[in-house]
């Protein structure tokens, strides 16, 4: 099936709960109410026509007024794909959490949560993962702030780099 | 006479353990030599390279690929590459998507041979990683001629690859392969059908086809469980519908399927086949610019794409989100190591320790991957 036409089938399921569908090149997506992400990735798991027995990547986006996480679901019984988002606030995001359907999500989920301070409801498993556990802050959020040092250890070098490039924004 | 005390042990391996592929740290429980559980604790090689590209622009990030799998840094390049232009809607010329495929198979024979020796090292071979070390080094020089670099190639550019194949090289290529392709025999002799090898790695860490893919195994460990999925062949991307060649599967031949052994074997197997393309590609390479005309201050539209790659260590996604600015929005890559280490903890429970270092040779897992 072409992504479109998943997307179209999870609509006709879900109705309201699938907010909004985007046919923009090159990949298509439908954003999801959060409160039922995992009603829907239960659902396209198990309905034979789609059989998404893959989640191939999850990953979230700052986009300043919101976060979004972004699942790209792949089936290997039906080689077809499809990309699905839920919109979060900035503000102490959360949304349940994936793992019960797929097992991958586990540790991307913890990525996310290091990374971008998204928190997964249920996870069983919440903690950071690449950063020190006594880390301050999402580095991948759009206004962290490097700090100076990190235990005694200066982040700052003591020649800074000159930017050629003084355009930028 | 009252039976003895026995208790649990909580062990620490690594994250400068010889075995552990880059540094990697895992917290052992264990009942004397049984395993209950090894609980990974990676991120010792976390360089935030995705928030490095969101500062150093579209071309700018090119270089910075090569750090996220610095054993098969052609993949990541062509990555990033196919990425920005699938986004926006570049065509790469022909003989510079047969550049590509060139650098990156020979790239795949080389992370591969590590693999393969690393393995045997870390089971208690010495020898072969002298053999595939040796062979290893051929394949840099070839590279180093190429683009200039042995490890991190900084070979690609959006559009096509930096330059032509050097006067000359083709002949050298087709020699080194006319050589490699018996050594392969000779390797294989020298340890892969040894008995206490094979005894080693059949039957340890069984992974079923379907766990391979509810924990998103890629590449040669999802191949290896008997799933044909080869993203060259099944997504195929840049020139490779122009090749023949087999996707290797494993057989359980030597155990159960999906075990260490199978993993091995698809990888020896796989370089037979690399071998093959690398032929073809080299005699059918056409004539004309290895370089799209793009324009120097790379801007894509706004929009989004995913693309993937098949790298050494399997199905490489690039998430790439642009805002129309110079410097890309979001890029996320989904690396082969990073999804298999998620399942090593489910696979330990029950294993010996010294059969978790066979367990994470057999996956392949190379820390910058995993960490980026």
């Amino acid at each position: 099936m072409e992504a479109l036409q998943i997307i179209e089938r999870v609509k006709s399921r879900f109705g309201d709960r699938v907010l909004e569908i985007s046919d923009k090149k090159p990949d298509p997506f439908a954003v999801i109410d959060p409160k039922a992400i995992v009603e829907v990735g239960r659902f396209m798991n198990e309905d034979p026509e789609l059989a998404m027995d893959c989640l191939s990547n999850e990953s979230g986006v700052d986009y300043k007024d919101r976060i979004e996480v972004v699942y790209h679901l792949f089936s290997y019984q039906h080689r077809h794909g499809a990309v699905l988002k839920v919109k979060l606030p900035r503000d102490n995001p959360s949304v349940a959490t994936l793992e019960g359907v797929w097992k991958s999500a586990n540790w991307m989920e913890r990525e996310i949560f290091d990374l971008l301070g998204v928190n997964f409801e249920g996870h069983s498993d919440m903690r950071r993962i690449l950063m020190p556990e006594d880390w301050i802050g999402h580095p991948l959020r759009k206004d962290f702030v490097e700090p100076p040092e990190y235990h005694g250890i200066s982040t700052v070098r003591e020649s800074p780099i000159v930017r050629l490039d003084t355009k930028k924004k | 006479m009252s039976t003895l005390r026995t208790e649990e042990m909580t062990l620490n391996m690594g994250p400068q353990h010889p075995s552990t592929h880059g540094v990697l740290r895992f917290v052992v429980r264990a009942d004397g030599e049984v395993m209950r559980e090894a609980i990974p604790d990676v991120g010792y090689l976390h360089r935030s390279i995705e928030k490095i590209a969101e500062k150093v622009g579209y071309r700018g990030f090119m270089p910075y690929t090569d750090r996220v799998d610095y054993v098969c840094a052609m993949f990541t390049n062509q990555g990033w590459g196919m990425a920005c232009e699938k986004l926006a809607g570049i065509e790469v010329p022909k003989r510079g998507e047969y550049c590509r495929v060139i650098a990156a198979e020979f790239n795949r024979i080389a992370s591969h041979l590590l693999s393969v020796g690393a393995m045997a090292m870390d089971i208690g071979a010495m020898t072969p990683f002298a053999h595939v070390i040796r062979e290893r080094e051929m394949i840099n020089d070839l590279i180093e001629e190429l683009c200039g670099a042995r490890l991190t190639f900084n070979y690609m550019r959006i559009g096509g690859v930096a330059w032509d194949l050097p006067p000359g090289w083709r002949e050298k290529a087709l020699a080194y392969l006319d050589h490699f392709d018996p050594i392969l025999e000779e390797y294989n002799a020298l340890i892969s059908w040894n008995k206490i090898y094979v005894e080693r790695l059949a039957n340890v860490g069984v992974i079923t086809a379907a766990d391979a893919i509810n924990y998103n195994l890629v590449g040669p460990n999802l191949r290896a469980c008997g799933i044909k999925w080869d993203i060259r062949k099944d997504i195929a991307y840049s020139v490779y519908p122009d090749f023949e060649f087999e996707v290797p599967v494993g057989n359980g031949q030597w155990g159960k399927l999906g075990d260490s052994m199978d993993r091995y074997v698809v990888r020896i197997r796989e370089m037979a086949e690399s071998s093959k393309i690398l032929r073809q590609a080299l005699k059918k390479i056409p004539p004309g610019a290895v370089l799209a005309k793009v324009v120097r201050n790379f801007k894509p539209p706004a929009g989004e794409c995913q693309i993937r790659v098949e790298s050494g260590r399997g199905d490489m996604g690039w998430y790439l989100v642009s805002d129309g600015s110079g410097y890309p929005w979001r890029v996320h890559v989904r690396t082969g190591s990073f999804a298999a280490m998620g399942i090593i903890q489910k696979l330990s429970a029950g294993l010996m320790i010294a059969d978790l270092v066979t367990l994470i040779a057999s996956l392949d897992v190379i820390a910058p991957e995993i960490d980026r």
